[in-house]
């Protein structure tokens, strides 16, 4: 049974300790002068959801971007700290950001299909990538993708067709079904969810549920029972700090904070 | 607890429900002190009123109860509001019960007032007063969501325990004396388990104002006093 | 009591809402007729230019041709009897001429006579004559009724451009007049398309004066012009708008930018003439010269449109595909451009029918000159249609005045033609987000 956001895996009723995926320390960021994020260390562990809450402005989308890098695109961002995916620092110079960005997917808050057929969609990651040697292999990867990403049943008969075409929900399951199709290990999730009805949302979040067992998702949401469905481990962000970092059951049944108390109960403002 | 909610009807449900158990934990004292009354003062009257009045605490407890279903439902509640909630719910299962055990006590007053009185009669009002002390301090924690209070009254279960069964063997030396008074002593025994179990409901509220308040349970065990059956663990010991 | 007075209160203020309200709508029908005014001016002032145009143009696609019967005599043109095309080719086609109109006009036999009957006909007339004869040489030998073009004047003449008296312009004689009237009555002399006007370049003769070598060079330097100008441009743009950091030479770059789009054309030209001619040798008047001088031009303003184009490109599809782990490079190529394109296309047509038209450069770097031959490549000097048009325009005879109207005709077609592309291209690949 499931009871919110799944159960951590048990093994002689323990808790298994995962293995720590993603790790920031102490990580910094600045726009300009802004200081956007203080002094943020938390880690994330593989094969969990980890969601990222707060008020607006909070920094908690700053910080997934971090993860991926694409803060590096904003003139003027500066990134202080470190962060490591296994334990290898994502800003150490010699790494290539465009690899680092195959290793870690992203999917954003309004669904962004390219302007091309679903197939096309789906096959541009692995082409540029070049994982896939012949065009078997990459109908194959394009198919997979798809039928994990829970949209294969909707479109089979029409991989031709554009991507733009679809509805919102199963608009953003195919971004989901691109960035997987990548074999990403993380999985970047900027409120997927907030321009979807409530029946397409569930269908997300359903998959989200399915892909904990292949990959690590760090979801940013403002919907707090949202992340109460969804994730294993919740931190609250509040004016650029990281307030509070747990179990999600934790934080919703008995936060050790104030402010996460009173963002969570609706006493902000 | 910090501050109020952004939606001033959230808040304004809250305080109607703190309200709610409040009269109902009014009502119930009401009912025990009365009960108590009708058996020291043998008046018939008073314990009829107070089997009368054991309605209105149920429908209280019902109305609490839909009151939380519906915060529930319309409200998600999360962290303290909803261990507020849901120990509302809790509290007020054990009120209802404190109310009935007081109306069993008024009933079984009724009974003993047709015969003639006996001793251990005047040991049962000093039972009540404790536990009625401790029914008063665990709705006033509540009232204040003290978290010591609750610990507190949570540690007097052992005393009341303790009274308890001086009270029993009291009672069945005298049943043992003189079998005429065995009628009015099995009387007051239900009056007295009666009363205890009063004591033990206040526990468990104690306990609920605790998790409500901290977020976790008490864990120690509940202290017991001497009890009147034997221990299991010291009988093996023993032989 | 008081309600009278509330009632007259609400009625005042019902008034003044209305009375309000009527100037509000007398305004906005205001604003309109001023509006359909505007519209209806400027569209009578292109009315206006277009049928001046037009009413003084039409009339060169017609040409006075003559309907004459030549001899050709074997003697006079290929005395051996080989067909050589060197004998041919050299052979005196006038005299053929001469003959055949002194056996029209009989009354032409003395020396200012036969001067005069061959005044009525162009003196290219001969080289059509050898051109029929090298095409078909099986006409020597025989005779054949052929159209030979008119001289101009007879041409205006008919055309009604010149008048008959002498004292108001007329050039004729009455002997000649005489001439040409017998040759309308009996249908010698006719107005028929004016074939010169599309197949050769430039002439002395207006009758025989075409717009084809200047049509070839407009062609030419616009080749050129695209070939240099649609690469550096679009690149540019993607360096601006995808690469380069925000900073002030950016800045200062986009300003000058955006200043050279509105430089006189003829700075350009000047630069031209300086640096392609003098410093660098270029051959004078040719094509690739002229396409050097407008790639200047243009080059702004496909800079500017492309750039537009690629800020019009929303900002998800650049995240969605940096995400997947597109480089910078890939992205751009891959997405950004081809969703860019329709707008830089139109953006490049409209840059490239500003450079058909442009003059003034072109007349700097040497375009001016009198070139009859059709240029052959880039590098041949040639004219462009808008420095032909000038030509004409300042020429004396009064042939060159119609013909000047029809090639503002032939240009203004083109460039109707050009937007017209833009115009299709930017609505068939019109994307909607």
């Amino acid at each position: 049974m499931q009871i919110g956001g799944g159960l951590p895996l048990q093994r002689n009723g323990q808790s298994v300790e995962r293995d720590q995926k993603v790790t920031a320390s102490d990580v910094n960021v600045f726009y300009g002068e802004k200081h956007a994020l203080k002094a943020v260390s938390l880690e994330v562990r593989a094969n969990e959801v980890t969601a990222l809450i707060g008020p607006s402005g909070c920094g908690k989308s700053t910080f997934l971007r971090c993860i991926n890098r694409m803060n590096d695109l904003i003139e003027g961002a500066r990134v202080e700290g470190r962060i490591a995916l296994d334990g290898q620092d994502i800003y150490d110079p010699k790494l290539d950001v465009v690899q680092l960005r195959a290793r870690i997917g992203m999917v954003f808050q309004k669904p962004n299909p390219f302007p091309k057929s679903i197939f096309d969609n789906v096959a541009y990651g692995p082409r540029i990538h070049g994982l896939a040697q012949t065009s078997a292999d990459l109908e194959e990867v394009v198919v997979t993708s798809l039928q994990r990403a829970g949209l294969y049943e909707e479109v089979k008969d029409r991989l031709s067709e554009p991507g733009t075409g679809l509805s919102g929900g199963q608009q953003q399951r195919l971004c989901i079904a691109r960035a997987i199709a990548v074999s990403p290990e993380v999985i970047l999730m900027d409120e997927p969810c907030s321009a979807l009805d409530p029946i397409a949302t569930a269908n997300v979040e359903e998959l989200i549920d399915e892909l904990r067992e292949n990959y690590t998702i760090v979801i940013v949401t403002h919907s707090m029972q949202q992340a109460a469905r969804v994730s294993q481990r919740t931190a609250f962000f509040h004016l650029g700090e990281l307030v509070e970092f747990g179990d999600t059951e934790q934080i919703f049944t008995n936060p050790q904070q104030k402010l996460t108390q009173g963002y969570i109960t609706g006493r902000f403002g | 607890m910090g501050g109020e909610h952004t939606v001033r009807s959230y808040d304004e449900e809250l305080s109607h429900l703190t309200n709610l158990i409040a009269r109902m934990g009014g009502l119930a004292e009401a009912q025990l002190e009365g009960a108590v009354q009708a058996l020291v003062k043998r008046d018939s009257d008073l314990a009829g009123k107070v089997i009368a009045g054991d309605i209105k605490v149920d429908e209280i407890e019902h109305e609490v109860h839909s009151f939380t279903v519906r915060l529930l439902a319309l409200r998600q509640p999360v962290a303290h509001d909803l261990r507020m909630i849901v120990g509302a719910l809790k509290i007020s299962g054990d009120l209802e019960r404190i109310a009935d055990y007081a109306a069993n006590v008024a009933k079984r007053a009724l009974v003993l007032n047709q015969i003639p009185p006996v001793k251990p009669t005047a040991a049962v009002p000093r039972l009540a007063r404790l536990v009625q002390e401790i029914v008063k301090e665990v709705l006033d924690a509540f009232v204040e969501q003290d978290r010591e209070k609750a610990i507190a009254v949570w540690r007097k279960d052992e005393e009341v325990d303790g009274m308890y069964t001086s009270l029993f063997r009291e009672l069945i030396t005298y049943m043992m004396e003189d079998p005429r008074n065995i009628t009015a002593c099995i009387h007051l025994m239900f009056i007295a388990k009666n009363i205890e179990r009063i004591g033990d409901h206040a526990t468990n509220i104690a306990e609920t104002i605790h998790f409500l308040v901290q977020g976790t349970p008490i864990r120690e065990l509940r202290p017991k006093g001497e009890s009147v059956l034997p221990d299991p663990s010291q009988a093996d010991r023993d032989n | 009591m008081t309600d009278m007075v509330d009632q007259m209160r609400v009625s005042a203020i019902a008034e003044k809402v209305n009375a309000r309200l009527q100037k509000r709508y007398a305004v906005e029908k205001r604003f309109r007729f001023y509006g359909i005014a505007s519209i209806v001016i400027a569209l009578s002032f292109l009315a206006i230019l277009l049928v001046s145009i037009v009413s003084k143009g039409y009339t060169a696609f017609l040409q006075s041709e003559m309907h004459l019967s030549i001899t050709f005599d074997p003697a006079l043109i290929d005395p051996d009897g080989t067909r050589d095309r060197a004998t041919l080719s050299s052979a005196d086609y006038a005299a053929l001429i001469r003959s055949a109109l002194e056996a029209r006009f009989p009354d032409a036999a003395d020396r200012t006579g036969r001067r005069e009957v061959m005044g009525l006909i162009s003196q290219g007339a001969d080289l059509e004559l050898r051109k029929m004869v090298m095409a078909d040489p099986s006409l020597i030998g025989g005779t054949s009724k052929v159209w030979l073009p008119a001289a101009a004047s007879v041409d205006q003449l008919l055309k009604g451009h010149m008048s008959r008296d002498a004292d108001k312009g007329g050039q004729f004689t009455e002997r000649q007049l005489g001439w040409i009237d017998s040759l309308v009555a009996s249908k010698d002399i006719a107005g028929r398309f004016n074939k010169w006007l599309f197949t050769n370049g430039d002439s002395r003769q207006p009758e025989l004066a075409g717009l084809w070598g200047a049509v070839v060079g407009s062609f030419y330097s616009l080749l050129v012009t695209v070939a240099l100008s649609f690469p550096l441009g679009v690149a540019t743009a993607i360096y601006l708008e995808e690469f380069a950091s925000r900073n002030r030479w950016t800045d200062i770059i986009e300003v000058n930018i955006n200043n050279l789009a509105a430089v006189p054309s003829i700075v350009f030209g000047l630069l031209g003439l300086e640096i392609f001619l003098n410093v660098f040798n270029l051959p004078r008047s040719a094509p690739l010269v002229g396409g050097l001088a407008l790639t200047l031009v243009s080059l702004p303003t496909i800079i500017i449109a492309a750039r537009v184009a690629l800020k019009a490109v929303p900002p998800w599809i650049r995240e969605a595909a940096l995400g997947l782990g597109a480089s910078r490079l890939q992205m751009v190529m891959h997405h950004v451009l081809p969703l860019a394109m329709p707008g830089i296309l139109t953006g490049t047509i409209i840059g490239m029918a500003r450079a058909v038209g442009e003059s003034a450069p072109l007349l700097m770097i040497g375009m001016v000159a009198f070139i009859v031959d059709i240029p052959a490549g880039p590098m041949d000097p040639s004219t462009a249609l808008p420095v032909q048009i000038y030509l004409w325009s300042a020429s004396p005879e009064r042939a060159f005045v119609e013909r000047t109207s029809a090639a503002i005709i032939v240009l203004l077609c083109f460039l109707a033609l050009m937007n017209a592309t833009a115009i299709y291209l930017r609505k068939k690949f019109e994307r909607r987000w």
